[in-house]
């Protein structure tokens, strides 16, 4: 560490802090400037003048756009984000309560998957253009390149219908003991698992074969190191930022397939209070979910980047 | 052919020699290697070797390339003549059969109207194909203009295009599109929007990438030199040698149009009943997934093909260093 990369590090989180508010502006000017007056398809066409501007006064709309955007960012900074208009319930609260499961889908996913995908990945790399590397990496593709929702149908078809193993709906109560909730978590787990995976494995892969084809790996073959060593101590070491920011990126997809599990499986998590939100078009939950998932993305993106930057040794030893 | 045949440039007035008198040909050694160099892949990589210089290259596909380009026109063709071929809304003769097995007049079974399959995923294709097209076209160009722009613009024009851009990708793409579609409903005309405006981003930062490489070659300079205006240099200079991975880069984009409009409307957010693209086929008929049925299978294994098929055709594309990034 010294004061080179601290002062990189902080520009790329200054940098990150800067595209958030940036984000908010962005969200908060679809969702609320873009689409026009939201009283007024509150009330329809044959509102009269005065009812339209009792609840554009009370929904605070008679104030410029710029002022109710500074009013609503500091309203999220404080935790107080108004009110839902679907429900009439606080949205913190809302939220506050779906919050936890889907943190505990993405955590069990992520704890699952990164071992996983690391070994498979270097694995993969070391055995490259043999049978197991193209099966897996082929199995990778597959997985890539068809939605998110069908790899959940398949597995629900196998695994639920199919095999009887584990339960196709995923709910979870607040007395169910331990093992039932993991029973219940197994199948979006599961799913989000084979997304991330598959991800993270083509990153990783490539990543360590791109150490693997560095001149000095050809002077530790020369030097006749075992394979084990020169994968384990010479080409490893090198390739963790690679590994790291491949980690960090593969982990932001997770998001987008969130999306999707979370409204299949019918699972109460804060994806699944989204896209009901964004059917019933209650805004002031879409706006908070959105900075929610945003400001996640962003912390991700710049972890990968951190994580660059800690371990390239040409910055390190500079 | 001095500059042709010899990847380190030695000399720049043999280069600005070679530049002035003739107009260059696009598919030469002259013009990949440099590309080559941008993209980190040597030019035998790109199936370029000194012996085929002066020599158009031809796409050496493969088989599995030659697959992927077969089930593309397919589904083409599908999504163009498909409606014309097939009437959905004729009187299946026979008994009304919910989630029908698949018989020899209904190839696909029936669906969870009694619908035939068949005639609902042909339908479908025209969404599912034809409106990401146009998306990932629309993306793609306006990625490309913006970002020929801001190669040859200034410091300043560059600078505020790639960061607001890079403001845009900070929002997930799903993310985005849900937010559009809260704000101004889902529309088919909506959606493409969205799509395009979700993925112009990635197009431009690779385009750019790519440019500013070409932007610096001695017969650009050249060409500034001689007087060439803005737009020819865009058009005429740049835009020649960064087609070939932008192209590759253009299927890859296709593929997550695909997949986001699809997953949309697996969500009940994109296409509106009683319109239906592929994703809306199998939220419609998810009700016969205990049975296996192939109204369900159907426009999943359809979704799947069409993006197999584009991948294959990319990874098999002589330019394939254009892949990854999104």
């Amino acid at each position: 560490m010294n004061l080179f990369i601290l002062r990189l590090l902080a520009r790329r989180v200054g940098l990150a802090l800067i595209s958030l508010l940036a984000v908010s502006a962005i969200v908060f000017a679809i969702t609320a400037v873009l689409p026009g007056d939201a009283a007024q398809e509150q009330l329809g066409q044959d509102a009269t003048p005065e009812a339209l501007a009792a609840l554009r006064s009370q929904m605070g709309l008679d104030v410029p756009a710029p002022v109710r955007y500074a009013h609503w960012l500091g309203g999220l900074l404080t935790g107080d984000a108004g009110e839902s208009l679907a429900t009439h319930m606080p949205v913190s609260e809302a939220i506050g309560s779906r919050l936890p499961n889907s943190l505990l889908l993405a955590g069990l996913t992520a704890l699952i998957s990164v071992p996983v995908a690391l070994g498979l990945g270097i694995l993969a790399a070391v055995y490259r253009g043999t049978w197991f590397d193209r099966g897996v990496s082929l199995g990778a593709v597959a997985v890539v390149s068809v939605p998110e929702f069908l790899v959940a149908t398949l597995a629900v078809l196998l695994f639920a219908v199919q095999l009887r193993w584990l339960p196709a709906l995923a709910y979870v109560g607040n007395d169910e003991s331990w093992d039932k909730v993991l029973r219940s978590l197994a199948m979006p787990v599961l799913t989000l698992c084979c997304v991330i995976v598959a991800q993270m494995l083509r990153m990783t892969r490539a990543a360590v074969i791109d150490q693997l084809q560095a001149p000095y790996i050809e002077m530790v073959r020369l030097k006749g190191a075992s394979s084990t060593r020169l994968v384990l101590f010479h080409a490893l070491p090198n390739a963790i930022g690679p590994i790291a920011n491949a980690v960090a990126l593969s982990l932001s997809y997770l998001l987008g397939g969130v999306i999707i599990i979370e409204t299949i499986f019918n699972y109460p998590g804060i994806a699944k209070l989204m896209v009901d939100s964004v059917a019933q078009r209650d805004m002031p939950v879409v706006q908070v979910c959105a900075m929610i998932f945003c400001a996640t993305y962003l912390t991700l993106v710049t972890l990968a980047d951190v994580c660059g930057i800690v371990a390239n040794p040409r910055l390190r030893y500079r | 052919m001095y500059a042709a045949s010899s990847p380190i440039r030695v000399c720049v007035t043999a280069d600005a020699l070679n530049a002035m008198q003739e107009p260059r040909p696009v598919s030469t050694t002259t013009n990949t290697t440099p590309l080559a160099s941008a993209t980190g892949v040597s030019p035998a990589a790109l199936g370029t070797t000194d012996k085929s210089c002066g020599r158009p290259r031809r796409p050496r596909l493969g088989i599995s390339g030659w697959i992927g380009c077969v089930i593309l026109l397919g589904w083409l063709l599908a999504a163009i003549f498909g409606p014309i071929l097939i009437n959905p809304d004729a009187p299946a003769s026979g008994e009304f059969q919910v989630f029908g097995p698949v018989s020899a007049q209904h190839w696909l079974g029936t669906d969870y109207l009694g619908r035939d399959m068949l005639a609902r995923v042909l339908l479908g294709a025209r969404y599912t194909v034809c409106l990401a097209l146009v998306s990932t076209l629309c993306a793609s160009g306006i990625g490309i203009t913006l970002a020929l722009l801001a190669t040859v613009s200034g410091r300043w024009i560059d600078a505020c295009l790639s960061r607001g851009l890079d403001t845009l990708t900070a929002i997930p793409s799903k993310m985005f599109a849900l937010i559009m579609v809260a704000a101004f409903g889902s529309s088919v005309w909506m959606l493409a929007i969205t799509a395009a405006i979700i993925y112009v981003p990635g197009a431009y930062r690779i385009a750019r990438s790519l440019a500013v490489n070409i932007n610096a070659m001695d017969y650009v300079t050249v060409a500034r030199t001689r007087g060439e205006g803005t737009a020819y240099i865009m058009r005429q200079e740049i835009l020649p040698n960064i087609v070939g991975p932008m192209l590759a880069d253009l299927g890859l984009r296709f593929v997550y149009v695909v997949l986001l409009l699809a997953s949309l409307s697996f969500l009940g957010l994109g296409i509106q009943p009683p319109e239906a693209d592929w994703g809306s086929l199998v939220r419609e008929n998810i009700g016969a997934l205990s049975e296996g049925s192939m109204a369900v299978v159907a426009p999943a294994l359809a979704i799947a093909s069409l993006t197999m098929a584009v991948n294959l055709v990319i990874d098999n594309l002589p330019g394939r260093s254009a892949r990854g990034g999104k």
